[in-house]
């Protein structure tokens, strides 16, 4: 058992934030996941993921981060060089009939139409029963709008196609954990719309669903919690929420008065109150902007403008990676 | 040792490898996707262990793979000039016996004209050295690479496939192209013969005649041997197809070898290894045309393809098991 080495000294007591270590209620678990390639190069480094069941996770970082690495260890693709980790509280090998993946794109026989290239993915799933695979493959094609083309050659679809087909093979069986690496790469906006919306459909149905992007706006509006790795690290996890938490809502006034109006702010109370050139800004704190407003003007302070900032995911993501992150692409 | 508080929550140490306990759900990588393949299924507790239907699903991934192979254009079309060859050599033989009677051309041209049962003999001789060894390392080189090389190979994996299956599929479909080959010949050979040439007795390489029914016998050992060869040869080509991404180069490497060890073949000196070569075993065939058959010299050839398959199967299964599958 020399293979368990603990790579890079990560304590064990570092925990996931959940603090819940009981596996049954994580979806995927990984302790000190540590993956080095032959050359040398530290692919994914002592990772500590908590997935909670049933939560939509978003799996963030700059492409070249060890997503998709990190995908592949999770799917038995790539044995890690150190770590410990499971997915549905079973080894990979024996989670996957219940784990539905899209990695890196889709692949498919390009000679054979859709429908028989589930069958052939079908196929390979021993848990999957042949007397029901025709109405599984109609009901996944239905589900990503393709049943028109089920008969059509891979070879002739479209970029988007593809990628339905693809989220179609991983809805094949009964899952109780969907992986999808970039989902609505290469779909157009209203694609990446239906997307959105099936991906919510299935975590509606209790569906654990693991999505790695880039696309920072997707994780926000889909996702309930959220991973953020860089460099094969990983630098934060939680919700959404908690996430966005380091950073406050801020109030935003615009006056020319804003000596007056970061006195007025002072004496409401609100912290770290900035005065600018035409603006103040201030932390929003538990006060309700109409008061601010309202307490402002009664103290003959000139309103232009009055906007509450609350800090996107983006934000975050540019503190704990750095500008060079590619946002778009 | 109590395994009974494994809770690991923050500050708990590591288990010690040389522990035997276990956190719950938490796997060693080393007994992740390749330890735990190769121990039953069973040992590792599982809530809901997946239902046993392990040899339903082997048969149903091989019936998949045969429909691809058999179905797809380039198999065919290797299939159908496996078939075209023998067809070729004997209107040739026909033009040349009915036009030349050179007295040089004898030998041969009179067994095969004599008889419609030699012209498969004759065909195979010639396939053998290297028409069938390219369709078969066609297929069976392709097997992994193909699959690495169009991504498809991570989607049957994550189905999960596993991989011990997969590449025992892979070998069994190749297995079946192999026959299926050797069969293709065989048949066009015999039609063609039947119709060119007159039937009866088949005069042997030893001048001993036996009857038309045991000349068949004698096609039907032939067809069992060279497939069987062929068969050996898949197994080569299956293990440079698990080293690469690429198909093109696991068929060329295959085909590679089978020209080196032909050459080798021409070279007096290298004399003491032919019998260990592949294709040297190939055109032992001949040994059906004996009387009696050579049987020594079948099974030395069988044991050679038996030898070969187990090195090169362990070869590629060493390889695949552990392999990152990083297409």
């Amino acid at each position: 058992m020399t293979a368990v080495t603990q790579e890079a000294g990560a304590p064990f007591g570092a925990a996931p934030p959940s603090g819940d270590s009981e596996a049954a209620s994580e979806a995927i678990v990984t302790r000190g996941l540590t993956k080095r390639f032959r050359g040398g190069q530290v692919a994914v480094d002592a990772l500590d993921l908590a997935v909670p069941r049933g939560s939509v996770f978003g799996f963030l970082g700059p492409n070249g981060s060890g997503k998709t690495t990190t995908i592949r260890m999770l799917l038995g693709l790539v044995a890690p060089t150190a770590g410990e980790y499971s997915v549905l509280g079973l080894p990979p090998a024996h989670a996957l009939p219940r784990v539905g993946a899209l990695v890196e794109g889709p692949a498919f026989y390009p000679y054979l139409s859709g429908a028989a290239n589930l069958m052939r993915f079908d196929a390979a799933d021993p848990t999957a029963q042949r007397a029901t695979a025709k109405r599984r493959i109609g009901e996944a094609l239905e589900r990503v709008g393709l049943s028109a083309a089920a008969g059509k050659r891979y070879r002739n679809y479209s970029l988007g196609m593809r990628q339905r087909l693809a989220i179609a093979a991983a809805l094949l069986g009964p899952r109780e954990l969907l992986i999808l690496d970039e989902p609505t790469n290469g779909l157009d906006p209203q694609g990446t719309r239906e997307v959105r919306a099936l991906v919510r459909e299935i975590a509606a149905d209790g569906t654990t669903v693991f999505v790695s992007s880039h696309l920072l706006g997707e994780v926000e509006q889909m996702c309930t919690h959220a991973a953020i790795m860089r460099t094969g690290k990983l630098v934060a996890q939680g919700t959404i929420a908690s996430l966005s938490s380091g950073r406050v809502a801020r109030v935003k006034v615009e006056t020319p008065d804003a000596a007056d109006a970061a006195r007025v702010l002072g004496t409401l109370g609100l912290a770290d109150v900035r005065a600018g050139d035409g603006e103040v800004t201030a932390e929003l704190g538990g006060h309700a902007p109409e008061e601010i407003n309202a307490a402002l003007v009664g103290q003959g302070v000139a309103v232009r403008g009055l906007a509450v900032e609350r800090p996107s995911l983006e934000d975050v993501f540019v503190g704990l990676t750095g500008e060079g992150f590619d946002v778009d692409g | 040792m109590s395994t009974a508080d494994t809770d690991i929550g923050a500050g708990a140490p590591l288990p010690s490898p040389a522990e035997s306990r276990r956190t719950p759900g938490l796997v060693p990588v080393a007994e992740t996707m390749r330890t735990a393949e190769r121990h039953a299924p069973e040992i590792i507790a599982s809530p809901e262990p997946p239902p046993a239907r392990g040899t339903w699903a082997f048969w149903r991934l091989l019936g998949s793979e045969l429909g691809l192979t058999f179905r797809r254009p380039r198999n065919l079309e290797l299939l159908a000039v496996l078939g075209a060859v023998p067809i070729l050599i004997g209107v040739g033989l026909k033009l040349a016996a009915g036009s030349a009677d050179d007295p040089e051309m004898g030998g041969i041209l009179q067994d095969v004209a004599g008889n419609s049962l030699m012209l498969t003999f004759m065909s195979f001789s010639f396939l053998v050295l290297l028409l069938m060894p390219v369709a078969i390392s066609v297929v069976a080189g392709d097997s992994i690479a193909g699959e690495a090389g169009t991504g498809t190979l991570r989607y049957l994996l994550a189905a999960p496939a596993g991989r011990t299956r997969l590449l025992g599929v892979k070998y069994l479909n190749a297995v079946v192209f192999a026959y299926a080959a050797t069969v293709v010949v065989a048949l066009s050979a015999l039609l063609t013969g039947l119709i060119l040439f007159p039937g009866g007795s088949v005069t042997l390489l030893s001048g001993t005649t036996v009857s038309m029914a045991d000349g068949l016998l004698r096609i039907l050992i032939t067809v069992g041997y060279v497939g069987a060869g062929m068969a050996a040869l898949a197994a080569v080509a299956l293990a440079l197809s698990t080293f690469t991404e690429v198909a093109i180069g696991a068929i060329a490497g295959t085909m590679v070898l089978v020209i080196v060890c032909q050459v080798v073949r021409a070279i007096p000196d290298l004399a003491p290894i032919l019998p260990y070569l592949l294709p040297t075993r190939f055109t032992d065939f001949d040994a059906v045309l004996r009387s009696p058959i050579d049987t020594a010299s079948l099974r030395d050839g069988l044991l050679t393809f038996g030898a070969y398959i187990a090195l090169f199967g362990s070869i590629a299964w060493a390889r695949f098991s552990g392999k990152d599958i990083t297409s």
